[in-house]
């Protein structure tokens, strides 16, 4: 009797007073002033922010499906944040004093967490098992990955692209993607195979994603090989996350131009990776892009220039499949049409964009499409005429004029979950004022854009890179390689000739 | 035709599971109230009015195994249909009116619910507090199961074969708890957890019965996925049996 006395003593005691004032100032804006999820920034998010109220669901949890979060839990997602949503890391800009309290008001939010009858039990995760060569890992993880079904939301390939896939929505019918596994940096609960093993064993409340742990113990699978799925997953993700690196090489090729976009010459060229962000500039902004970045290589021939791009995207639009979810997209998110747009089957698009001219200092037009003084030049391409693709010059956002006829080769292949396409041309062009002639060894300004259809996008709506750089490697002239050897045998010949005298005066003086 | 049949099956499952529900109740021992079977009983019809929406059709495409159960392309069940505008799937329950103090045993026996050709069965149900939900797959492919619920804790699992089962309980009284699977999204399923034994489903006739109430005035609510709620209030005296009808319009 006494104990449960005690308890309640704490929990009344308990100064959540400095919580509340962090999570006013902090949290708020987004998670809204009464924990439901509703502050201003919400409705320009996808996933929107989590709502501590209710029955406190959390993703991200070491505790098994449906039960509550430890303090660890909460306080690791406060200090890493959520990869891939816009809840940031905490850790460097609270303090720890700061941190705690911020996480007991928010437990504040939900009843649960002062009912003595919930005692969340973490669930008891061993480590990864050694032994047994990583093919043969690799191999069981993809067998159980296969037979447990993630297949049927995260698709074959892993890029989320499963035939469920259009019709996942979370507890509160907001629309939620499956995760793309070729992308772990944004796996909101950690990259690491042991994150992943973690996430496997207790579900992701709340979500479509749920818990394996049952598996375990009905002997459905074996804990190692839950580990190996989780391994599987890991491994189709790079080792590190993709740096941005600024200038792309496009390296001098001697034989034909890699027209197709998986012609075996691009495995040996350097890939670049760059992250594509929202548009949210000009009106109407677009806070929830689908298209997080490109993989881009170049290579050029004496006369031509070829520019591959590859992105993942979850449908090949336009996909009627997608349409209930381009609903739940637009019902979400603040719109700013005086009327809420209706989905319709949008296609999907990409432009490249660069400079009309080389320029000569670093003075570059407006990355966001220029300006109706300062035009640029952009190839774009969309998925309803797949195998052509348009040139012409962007004066703003809103306005682009084609140029008839002076489109770029193009070439495309969708393949689960992913497109890949080649642009094609020639470095000169014919009309030098309104198409740009490339140039080998000078920094060219390129810049990206996607579009999404069957995730609402299309017009304004879209993913947006900053600008970078597309460098054509010049040829090596042959006396690169040929001075420094000259230069050595005469350093050498000269050095030898020095001892030989120096030996010859010696043995003269020995004589005499 | 086949819907028919699926749903008197389901109707027949129902009737059954809920009996036994009743049963378990009476075969418990005291300290704790015993539900006399000679207590009082409402009976009651629910139907509607106006055209009943149609139920939208299921591509089962991706699911072979499932597909391959139906001679038909089968729809979904929100609003099942008898003779002369009846309504199945209705669950009805005594809101209001039980003694407070008043606890009943939950039954032994586990209710099931299966997963059989990509759709619940049964679609509509209910089920004690502490009582066994069993879960069980009968499909060859993956399922999950996601309970969404606010006054009991979620949870979500999956079954990726056939003979797979799993018991959960629930700990409070929820109405409803809204089950459903994310691999097949036309797949949903309604549970109503009751802390005492007073509630039952309506069959394809839309009847139902609700027997063993002690004396007293009580508030029966009838629920129903796509029409909302009605409500009715009835007074027992000793072992009679009333009526209770409920008509909803439909929309």
């Amino acid at each position: 009797m006494i104990y449960p006395l005690l308890l309640l003593a704490v929990v009344a005691t308990q100064d959540t007073s400095a919580g509340k004032q962090v999570y006013t100032k902090w949290c708020a804006g987004c998670h809204g002033v009464d924990g439901k999820g509703d502050g201003e920034g919400a409705r320009h998010m996808i996933p929107p922010p989590r709502d501590f109220t209710g029955n406190a669901l959390y993703q991200i949890r070491s505790t098994p499906s449906g039960q509550l979060p430890t303090d660890a839990d909460l306080l690791r997602s406060i200090d890493e944040g959520l990869p891939g949503t816009a809840m940031p890391a905490w850790k460097t800009r609270l303090s720890d004093r700061q941190r705690r309290d911020v996480l007991a008001y928010i437990k504040t939010f939900s009843p649960y967490f002062a009912d003595t009858t919930q005692r969340p039990q973490p669930v008891v995760f061993g480590s990864a098992p050694g032994g047994g060569s990583v093919a043969d890992a690799l191999r069981v993880g993809r067998q159980f990955y296969d037979s447990i079904g993630c297949r049927k939301c995260h698709g074959d390939l892993g890029r989320g692209d499963g035939p469920s896939a259009p019709t996942l929505k979370d507890d509160a019918g907001h629309p939620i993607f499956a995760a793309d596994l070729h992308e772990n940096w944004r796996f909101n609960g950690g990259g690491t195979a042991e994150d992943i093993y973690h996430r496997l064993r207790t579900g992701l409340d709340g979500t479509p994603m749920p818990s394996f742990s049952d598996l375990i113990e009905q002997k459905f699978l074996t804990d190692e090989q839950l580990w190996r799925v989780a391994q599987y997953v890991r491994s189709l993700s790079p080792k590190e996350p993709p740096a941005v690196r600024d200038v792309i090489h496009a390296p001098l090729v001697t034989k034909a131009l890699p027209h197709a976009p998986d012609d075996s010459a691009w495995t040996s060229v350097d890939g670049y990776w760059f992250p594509l962000v929202g548009q949210v500039i000009r009106k109407e902004r677009w806070f929830a892009p689908a298209v997080t970045g490109v993989w881009v290589k170049a290579v050029h021939t004496a006369d031509s220039i070829a520019l591959r791009v590859v992105w993942d995207d979850r449908s090949q639009s336009p996909d009627t499949a997608w349409l209930a979810h381009v609903g739940r997209v637009l019902n979400t998110l603040d719109s700013d049409d005086s009327t809420r747009e209706q989905p319709a089957p949008w296609p999907d698009q990409l432009a490249v964009q660069f400079p009309v001219a080389i320029p000569s200092g670093m003075e570059r037009p407006y990355f966001l499409m220029g300006s109706p003084g300062a035009p640029v030049y952009q190839w774009r391409w969309s998925s309803s005429s797949r195998t052509a693709a348009v040139a012409g010059l962007a004066r703003g956002i809103d306005r682009f004029d084609p140029q008839a006829g002076s489109g770029p080769g193009v070439r495309v292949v969708y393949d689960h979950g992913q497109w890949r396409l080649t642009f094609t041309r020639a470095l000169a062009s014919a009309d030098t004022a309104s198409q740009l002639p490339f140039r080998t060894g000078r920094a060219i300004p390129v810049a990206f854009f996607a579009w999404d259809g069957s995730n609402g996008e299309h017009g304004t709506r879209m993913a947006i890179s900053t600008w970078y750089f597309l460098a054509l490697d010049e040829p090596v002239p042959a006396r690169v390689f040929i001075s420094p050897v000259l230069a050595m045998v005469l350093t050498l010949g000269l050095g030898m000739l020095v001892v030989w005298r120096a030996q010859q005066k010696t043995s003269y003086r020995r004589q005499q | 035709m086949n819907g028919r049949i699926f749903s008197v099956v389901g109707g027949m499952f129902l009737l059954t599971v809920c009996s036994k529900g009743d049963r378990s109740a009476v075969q418990a021992a005291p300290p704790r109230t015993e539900v006399s079977a000679a207590g009082g009983t409402i009976t009651g019809k629910v139907k509607f009015t106006g055209a009943a929406p149609k139920n939208p059709a299921i591509d089962m495409s991706e699911e072979a195994a499932c597909k391959a159960k139906y001679p038909t392309t089968p729809t979904e069940e929100n609003v099942v249909a008898g003779a002369a505008n009846a309504l199945a799937n209705v669950f009805v329950y005594v809101k209001s009116g039980v003694p407070a103090g008043q606890t009943f045993p939950a039954p032994a026996t586990s209710v099931v619910l299966d997963q059989n050709g990509c759709r619940y069965h049964p679609h509509v149900f209910g089920i004690m507090v502490g009582q066994g939900l069993e879960i069980l797959n009968s499909d060859p492919v993956l399922h999950n199961i996601k309970a969404i619920a606010k006054a009991n804790r979620p949870f979500n699992v999956s079954q990726p074969s056939a003979g797979m089962k799993t018991t959960r309980t629930f700990a409070a009284p929820e109405v409803m708890v809204n089950l459903e699977c994310n691999v097949h999204g036309w797949m949903h399923a309604y549970l109503g957890v009751r802390p005492d034994p007073f509630f039952a489903v309506t069959g394809p006739d839309g009847s139902f019965s609700i027997k063993g109430l002690p004396p007293g005035t009580y508030t029966i609510e009838a629920w129903h996925e796509k029409f909302g709620t009605q409500t009715a209030t009835v007074t027992i005296a000793a072992t009679e049996s009333k009526t209770a009808h409920f008509t909803f319009a439909a929309h």
